[in-house]
This record gives structure tokens, C-alpha cells and sequence, in this order.
């Protein structure tokens, strides 16, 4: 049996022994695994996830029992501190001593900071292990709502700007060189990045040579050159990497001038018993800070070990394509290809933030290289175009203007790429992998396929290519693609919709036994609720324990498991006497208050058995429930319209309150809000909403499909100067329209730029009436208006539903789990420690 | 409640059980949902699978944010196995195994349920 010492526990790390345990031979190898940090591989691509969940078992790349079951030992928390190449053996900070066969580094590299005076103040830190941000939070919340800097604009130095957005500081990025990420964009496109950033709230400092870090023992601010100065609490260095080779020099292996171990093209190093694989290698004299190279590193290494002659690639492709703080930027190939070798292709909307280039080569055939920035939807195909060196279209510019005029894509479909075209590139799987795991072996789900051939497991951004690449392989075996639910129904939300309808299925039970398979999961139970709310009307209480769990209760469940309560409160407009009610009632039941983002009053921290109790009190003063727990519609926005405003143009509270008296209540397959602004000034959001009005001269102008969370998206404009009538019928049909055909969870916008026609074809539908059934959504809409019931009144009212509503049923006893802590006067739930 | 508190609960199986705990009338639990029962200092969740005429106890505490929440999940099957979605993060665990099925969570621990004359049981070892 011989013994592999894997040194480092990093990514690169894991996927070595990954992709060791995948082969036969695995059980000739003693494979041991060392890691200085304390826990085990996690994915450090995905680090600044952490500061939005605080979860590392989510960027776990395997939990520790999975090295135990495969018959890795692995020392976490443990420094290698020497090697000794003579005899075979390295030494620990422990002073352990292991024996090799074959060492494997894979040390990875430390973050570079730049020896600027007083760089060793409080406050200032790098960003690479959890360690790190755990540190950076901390002090991050001592000093709440101040500003703070980050030192380099590359790709981890906007992610870190984001994260410190997100702390709730002000962030400011500065970079040395004339623009962001210099090595992957050119001038123009870092402009173009730099517009998106500064609307996101990040201030962009170009051209600065940090000269010191101020501050007394704490840092304070930075100074650049001429004096210049920024005032910052906290800062984040984020200024490129420095391999860890210090294990090279207790041996000396060959190095490289500037750092790193020298490795040839079977990852050996000087030594032959000895590999170095990811960021500590220095392969074609560079160092590749990038996940997919590292990995390929991995797959060679172990090749050679057992003997296989696989060779790592002679060039390695840079290209990357990010979503920083939800703005599309990629870059691919050469992108910046001068003249004389390349025709430059550019394309500039200023208005919308989007730059592309593409560098085609003179004599117009193949792709070289280029740049996106604001809208990467064509990256995965532009990249394909580029590795495989395909054919360009006649009209290269097609490529990053679409198609005009006529039908279909520039970009050609997927299936006609070469085989060997690799699809993902962490994993190396090419088209033709995936193509035959769907084709030969019959895996039919994206899911299946990446179980089978990996694709999708790395970075992720290859899963819309794989996605199309499996409807398109199921397509050429003559299958119909189906959406399904889950596994208990082989029917889209759709289908269901329709099948409960004509069939007149009056509950769940009922529709399983009728066309579903098994006993139901918490995916198509909540969906199916929706679909019974919507052909019935009928309230969550009816099948309580199908719906989602918020609707089971009629309340959002919280942080500490109690329950918010939310009445609607329509339009915004509340009596004086109503808001001393809510007062009353959230003072007696110790409830934190907060004014929402949508015109209401949340009340936070209710038990569950005193639900009832608050609603009963609540709809004595004329409350009903504000539906906040549902898929349904949640508020109206309105300014203040003519009604006070001494610029509304219309009297939009009226309106708004109409309108959510019109449609509360309604579940549909997403929330849904909506907004009156009395004038174009706007100021009730009217255009972030699903849908929304907007009062003009000669009437109203009825946006729809607008949404705000984490994609936002402006609503279009559907109808211009309409009366109020035709206004409220136009969204009626809307409404109607997207609660019929929209899949579970998706949004306005989302179902919209998924409906084959868009916009255009929605206009058709709801306002020429094209399929003829207008009369029928009219009907329908019509008819969930006048039948409304607070489904709080029928809570508290029935028994029976009020029964459900206790934490024990064998005792009276409260959850004695629940605790609090203090805040600003009021309280909020203690974190569990 | 902290990740210590997880050892108040330990899985038992049908064999080990020395405590039959008389819980509540089958009629106080809904039809294919949970309700929660006290026994001792432990809550446990208890989910009448009607459609299949069975039982499962699990504990109430999820073990992704240690809340007390479990039994007012929606309960579903994976592959013809029980399983309770936590109410808070969709969290799945196997209610045979107490297995996290959706990630690397914690098993959670898992009870013996019986009925007897309209009563529901649930089997401790202490």
C-alpha cells in the first residue's frame, strides 16, 4: 500500500481527492489529508454568500463524514511546517511525522498585502476564509452605518464591496490602476461597470496610490498620493494573491522568481514524488487564481500517479463571467485584441449600463476574445463560439445586436456545437457528455445529468447551456419536454389548473387519487392549494394542511418560530383611531411595531396560541387581515395624490384603495402589489410593481409587470390615458391572465419575459381580446371580488380552526424556548448562541 | 436553545422503548399534518400520515436555526418515504431515519408511534 500526503484542504485540495476516490485503484493509495484551517474544504468562489446566511454548512464542499467514508484520514486545524525530500517524509507543527510515497501541495495562496505604512492598524483585513469575514463582521457592527474602503477592484475586491454594502457601511473601492478589474476589462467597459456601481451605492476610486493608513491604533482613513485623503472606519485588502510556497524552500524545490512552485506539465515539481497543483503552482510561468484550471490540475495529478499519461492543457483559458452584485460582467478570450490583430466590435448603451465588445479576427471567421458588462446572457455561447473557433455569422455584429429583423438567434442553437465543445469547464464535461448521459443513458432532468457527468457542480454558470442541451436532446429523441411538478403529479401548474377546473376536483386528496402518484410533498401541496384558492375561491383555512406553512397559521413565521402580524391597512390610510387600536393591542401583547415598506403596520413576535387572540381584537376595530403570509396581493401604494398634494393631477388614495379592496385576498401563483401615483412624479413606486397607475393629463397610464426583490425590474407601459374603467378591466384581465398560466413562484416580470410574444403579445390578449376569453377573466375576476372573506374572521370565528392554533395539544403550557433581547425600546428575538 | 441542547434528543427505536407515552386523542391531530406534544422537558412532533394510515414522531427542534418549529411542516414523501419540510427553510428530514434529506444537516432524532383504543403513543427509552 503506498501513501499520498495531500497538503492542503482548500478546493483544489478537496477535488483531488474527489477525483482520486472516483477510480478503481483508489484502494492501492493510503490517502491522507492535511488542512490548517479548522474545518473541512469549503467553496471560498461562493464566500460572500456567507455574510447574507452566516451558514458554512451550505459552502461545505462535503461534510467531514465523507472523507471517513472514504477511507481519507484528514487532519484539520494541523500546519505542515517541512518536507524532507531525502527520506520521504514531512513534519507537522505538532511535530508529527508522516512518511509519503506521493506528496501532493495544494497550499493555495495567501492574500498580498501591500507593505503601506500602517497596514497593520485595527480595522483593516483581507477576505479569504471564513475566518476572515467572521472577524470583518464583527467589527463591522461596531461600527454600523460608517464608511468603509476596499483596497482593489478586481473581481474578489467588488465582491468584497458588496459584502460590505450588505454589513450596512458605505463602501468605496480603491484601485491603483486606471480602471476596475484591469485584467479582465478595457477602458470603456470598466466605465460602464463603474456607472452600474455608483447606482448601487459604491463610490469607484480610480488612479490611487495608497501612500499610508491613517489613524491612531484604529484606522481612520487612507491618504493617496498628493495629500489626498479618504476618511474610512474599516478596510478590506483585496489586492491579488501570493502563492504559498514557504513548504518549497524547506526542501528546495524550484521556484519561480516571483514565487511559486515550478511544476511541468504532469504537475511534478523539481521532485518527482513530489506534485503542486492549483494556486501554489507555477505552471507556463503564471499563476492561475481561478477554480477550473486548479481542478484540471487535480485530474492530471492523480492521472500521473496511477500511472495514466494525461497532460494539463498547454493553454489555459482565463475567461470568467460574474455576477457581481447582481450586475452581469464577463470577459473572454483576448479581450483585448489591438488592432492589427482584430476587428473590435462594440455596442453602448450608456442609458443602460451596457457595454459588449467582441474582437472578430481580420478576415471576419473567428471569434478572439471580448468583454460584457451589464447583460452576459450570450457569454456561454460566445465562449463556445470562441473555444471551438466555430464559423461566426455573416454580420458578426449579430452577435451582441441579436438577430434584426429576421427570426432566431445569431448565436445558433446549442446542438450545433462539436462534441468536443467543453460545456463545463470546472468539470471539464463537453456537449457530447452531456448530450449522450441524456441521449444514451436516459437521464432526463438537468439534476440527473449532473449527478451522472458533474456538469453544473462547479461555479454553476454553465446550467442554462446544460439545461438547453438536455430539452434539446430529449427533443431529438421525439420526447415532449414536461415541466412536472414534482414526482407525485407528471403535470405542469398549468395542466393541474385546467385538470381541477373541467374536472371539478374539489380537494387535494381527491386530485392524487385522480391523476397523481404516492401521498404528496411540501412542493406540489402549496401549489395545488393555490390552484384550489384560485378556481374557488376558497379560503387557506379550508385544507389547512396542504397549504404553505404561512398560510396554515394565516401569519409569516419569524426568526424565533413566533408569528408577525400584518392587517391591511388599504391604500395606506388609517384612522387616528385605528392607529390607537393598533397600538393598544401590540403594547398589551408586547408586539414589536414597524412601519413596512408597503404602507403597513407590522407587528412582530406573537406566539402562536395568541394569534387568535390578537385577530379577534384587531377585527373588533374594523381590521381584516392584510393577507401578508400569502401569495396574493399585499399592498396598494399610493401617494397622496390631489387629494392634499398640491401637484396631483388625480385623486390616487381613492384609487388605490379601490383597487386593493378589489383584489385582496386572491391567491396567485406569486405576491403581487401594486401602486397609484397621482401624478408623474411618482411618488408611490407605481413602476416597480406588478402592476401599477400612473395619473396623467387625459387619465390614467396602467403599467404592468413590474417587479422590485432581488431582480428588480421597471414595469412596461400597457395602456396611455385611459379612464379609470377600462384601467381597473385591463388589470383584471392581466391578473386573471398571469393567475392562469404563471408557474408556482413566479413573478409578473419572470412569467413575462418567459411568455413566447412578450409584452406585445400580452397587449393582444388582455386589451384585443386575440384568444376570446376576456368575457371569461372579466367573469372570473368579478366574481373573486364579491366573494371575499377574511380568512381571520373565519379563523376566529370557527372552533374548530381556532383549535389549531396551540403549541401543545397535550398541555397548556407556551414554547419555553422563546427568548428576547432588548432593542432600541422595543424587542427582537435573542440569536441562539 | 444551542447546538448542546441537540443531545436532549436521541433517537429510539421500537425496541429500546420502555415508556409508552400516553400523547392525545388521534382526533386533536389534523388529517395528513403535525401537531406538537410535551412530554417531560422534550417536545416532540407527531404527523398523522392519514392517506397511509401511519404515524411518525420526530423532534419539534430544527436543527439548522435550533427553533421549535418542526411540527407545524408540511409533511410529504421523497421516493415512497415520510418526510417533514421545516416551516422556516425547507429543510427536509427523513421521519424513518431522522436523515437530512436536502443537505448536511443533523439527523434529527426519531420516536415510535403507536394507537391504541383512539389514543396516540409515542416511545420513549427514559
Amino acid at each position: 500500500m503506498k501513501t499520498i500526503l495531500v497538503i492542503g484542504n482548500g478546493m483544489v485540495g478537496y477535488k483531488f481527492c474527489e477525483k482520486f476516490i472516483a477510480q478503481e485503484r483508489k484502494s492501492e493509495f493510503n490517502v491522507i489529508v492535511f488542512g490548517e484551517e479548522p474545518r473541512v474544504a469549503y467553496d471560498r468562489v461562493h464566500l460572500s454568500e456567507y455574510f447574507e446566511n452566516e451558514d458554512e454548512e451550505k459552502l461545505m464542499l462535503a461534510p467531514r463524514s465523507w472523507y471517513e467514508e472514504n477511507n481519507i484520514t484528514i487532519y484539520t486545524n494541523e500546519r505542515v511546517t517541512d518536507i524532507h525530500k531525502v527520506n520521504k517524509t514531512i513534519t507537522t507543527l505538532s511535530e508529527k511525522t508522516f512518511s509519503y510515497d506521493y506528496l501532493v501541495l495544494a497550499t493555495g495562496s495567501t492574500p498580498f498585502v501591500p507593505p503601506i505604512k500602517g497596514v497593520d492598524k485595527k480595522g483593516v483585513f483581507v477576505y479569504r476564509t471564513i475566518e476572515d469575514l467572521e472577524e470583518t463582521m464583527a467589527f463591522a457592527k461596531k461600527i454600523k452605518g460608517g464608511k468603509a474602503a476596499v483596497l482593489g477592484g478586481g473581481l474578489l475586491g467588488l465582491e468584497a464591496a458588496k459584502a460590505v454594502k450588505d454589513m450596512g457601511l458605505e463602501p468605496h473601492v480603491v484601485e491603483f490602476a486606471p480602471r476596475l478589474m484591469p485584467r479582465q476589462l478595457d477602458d470603456d467597459g470598466s466605465a460602464a461597470l463603474e456607472s452600474k456601481m455608483k447606482e448601487l451605492g459604491i463610490t469607484v476610486h480610480l488612479n490611487k496610490a495608497t501612500q499610508q493608513i491613517l489613524g491612531n491604533g484604529s484606522i481612520e482613513g487612507m491618504e493617496f498620493l498628493e495629500n489626498e485623503k479618504l476618511d474610512v472606519e474599516m478596510l478590506i485588502i483585496s489586492a491579488g494573491i501570493r502563492p504559498r510556497d514557504e513548504l518549497a524552500k524547506t526542501c528546495n524545490l524550484e521556484m519561480g522568481i516571483r514565487g511559486g512552485i515550478v511544476v511541468d506539465n504532469t504537475m511534478r515539481t523539481s521532485d518527482p514524488s513530489i506534485f503542486a497543483i492549483g494556486e501554489v503552482a507555477l505552471y507556463n510561468q503564471m499563476i492561475y487564481g481561478l477554480v477550473a484550471p486548479g481542478y484540471e490540475m487535480a485530474q492530471v495529478a492523480v492521472d500521473q500517479i496511477l500511472g495514466n499519461e494525461t497532460k494539463m492543457s498547454a493553454s489555459i483559458d482565463m475567461s470568467t463571467k460574474l455576477k457581481l452584485i447582481g450586475v452581469d460582467v464577463a470577459s473572454f478570450g483576448n479581450p483585448f485584441a489591438t488592432e492589427e490583430e482584430a476587428h473590435a466590435i462594440v455596442f453602448e448603451n450608456k442609458l443602460e449600463g451596457l457595454y459588449k465588445r467582441i474582437n472578430v479576427s481580420k478576415d471576419g471567421k473567428t471569434l478572439l476574445g471580448g468583454i460584457l458588462v451589464g447583460d452576459a446572457g450570450d457569454y456561454n455561447m460566445l465562449l463556445q463560439l470562441y473555444q471551438n473557433k466555430m464559423a461566426l455569422p455573416e454580420n458578426p455584429e449579430d452577435l451582441i445586436l441579436g438577430a434584426r429583423g429576421g427570426e432566431g438567434t445569431a448565436m445558433g442553437n446549442v446542438m450545433d456545437l462539436p462534441d468536443e465543445a467543453v460545456v463545463c469547464s470546472c468539470e471539464s464535461v463537453t456537449k457530447g457528455a452531456i448530450c449522450c448521459s441524456v441521449i444514451d443513458d436516459g437521464n432526463e432532468s438537468v439534476k440527473s445529468v449532473a449527478k451522472v457527468t458533474k456538469a453544473t457542480t462547479g461555479c454553476g454558470g454553465c446550467k442554462p447551456m446544460v439545461a438547453d442541451l438536455v430539452t434539446e436532446s430529449l427533443k431529438s429523441l421525439g420526447k415532449t419536454i414536461k415541466v412536472r411538478i414534482c414526482e407525485h403529479f407528471d403535470y405542469s401548474r398549468q395542466e393541474l389548473y385546467d385538470i381541477v377546473k373541467l374536472r371539478e376536483i374539489k380537494d387535494y386528496d381527491e386530485l392524487l387519487d385522480t391523476v397523481g402518484n404516492g401521498n404528496g410533498c411540501e412542493v406540489c401541496k402549496p401549489a395545488t392549494a393555490a390552484i384550489f384558492a384560485s378556481v374557488y375561491n376558497e379560503t387557506a383555512n379550508k385544507q389547512e394542511t396542504i397549504q404553505d406553512s404561512n398560510d396554515r397559521y394565516l401569519a409569516n413565521i419569524q426568526r424565533n418560530g413566533t408569528y408577525s402580524v400584518v392587517p391591511r391597512v388599504a391604500g395606506g390610510e388609517i384612522t387616528p383611531k385605528q392607529l390607537m387600536a393598533m397600538g393598544r393591542i401590540a403594547q398589551k401583547y408586547d408586539l414589536y411595531t414597524k412601519i413596512t415598506g408597503g404602507q403597513r403596520i407590522d407587528m412582530f413576535g406573537a406566539k402562536l396560541h395568541e394569534l387568535p387572540l390578537i385577530w379577534e381584537e384587531l377585527i373588533a376595530e374594523g381590521f381584516e387581515t392584510g393577507q401578508a403570509y400569502g401569495k396574493s396581493l399585499r399592498t396598494v401604494k399610493s401617494c397622496v395624490g390631489s387629494t392634499w398634494c398640491r401637484y396631483g393631477m388625480d385623486e390616487s388614495v381613492s384609487f388605490a384603495i379601490e383597487i386593493e379592496n378589489r383584489y385582496k385576498g386572491i391567491r396567485s401563483p406569486h405576491k403581487m402589489k401594486g401602486g397609484v401615483s397621482g401624478c408623474i412624479r411618482e411618488c408611490a413606486e407605481a413602476r416597480c410593481k406588478d402592476f401599477g397607475f400612473i395619473a396623467v393629463e387625459g387619465g390614467w397610464n396602467v403599467y404592468v409587470c413590474g417587479n422590485g426583490g432581488a431582480n428588480p425590474k421597471h414595469a412596461e407601459l400597457f395602456a396611455e390615458k385611459v379612464d379609470k374603467e377600462t384601467a381597473v378591466k385591463y388589470v383584471d384581465r392581466f391578473l386573471m391572465y398571469y393567475i392562469k398560466t404563471a408557474p408556482p413562484l413566479i413573478r409578473t416580470a419572470a412569467w413575462l419575459e418567459k411568455l413566447e410574444g412578450g409584452i406585445t403579445y400580452l397587449k393582444n390578449v388582455v386589451i384585443n381580446d386575440s384568444l376570446g376569453i376576456a368575457e371569461e377573466l372579466d367573469k372570473e375576476m368579478q366574481n373573486y371580488a364579491d366573494t371575499y372573506k377574511c380568512e381571520w374572521k373565519e379563523a376566529v370565528e370557527t372552533p374548530e380552526i381556532r383549535s389549531r392554533y396551540t403549541h401543545f395539544i397535550n398541555s397548556d403550557e407556551t414554547d419555553s424556548n422563546i427568548e428576547y433581547v432588548d432593542l432600541r425600546g422595543q424587542k427582537m428575538p435573542k440569536a441562539w448562541a | 436553545m444551542t447546538f448542546a441542547d441537540l443531545g436532549t434528543y436521541q433517537a429510539t427505536k421500537p425496541e429500546d422503548v420502555k415508556i409508552w407515552f400516553k400523547a392525545c386523542e388521534v382526533s386533536r391531530f389534523p388529517k395528513n399534518g403535525g401537531a406538537c406534544i410535551k412530554y417531560k422537558d422534550k417536545q416532540i412532533a407527531v404527523f398523522n400520515f392519514t392517506r397511509i394510515g401511519k404515524w411518525y414522531a420526530c423532534q419539534n427542534l430544527c436543527p439548522h436555526k435550533m427553533e421549535m418549529v418542526l411540527s407545524r411542516g408540511m409533511i410529504g414523501e421523497e421516493g415512497g418515504n415520510p418526510k417533514i419540510a421545516c416551516p422556516l427553510h425547507k429543510n427536509t428530514f427523513s421521519l424513518e431515519t431522522g436523515e437530512n434529506l436536502n443537505g448536511n444537516l443533523e439527523a434529527i432524532a426519531t420516536y415510535p408511534v403507536k394507537i391504541e383504543d383512539n389514543f396516540v403513543y409515542v416511545g420513549f427509552s427514559e
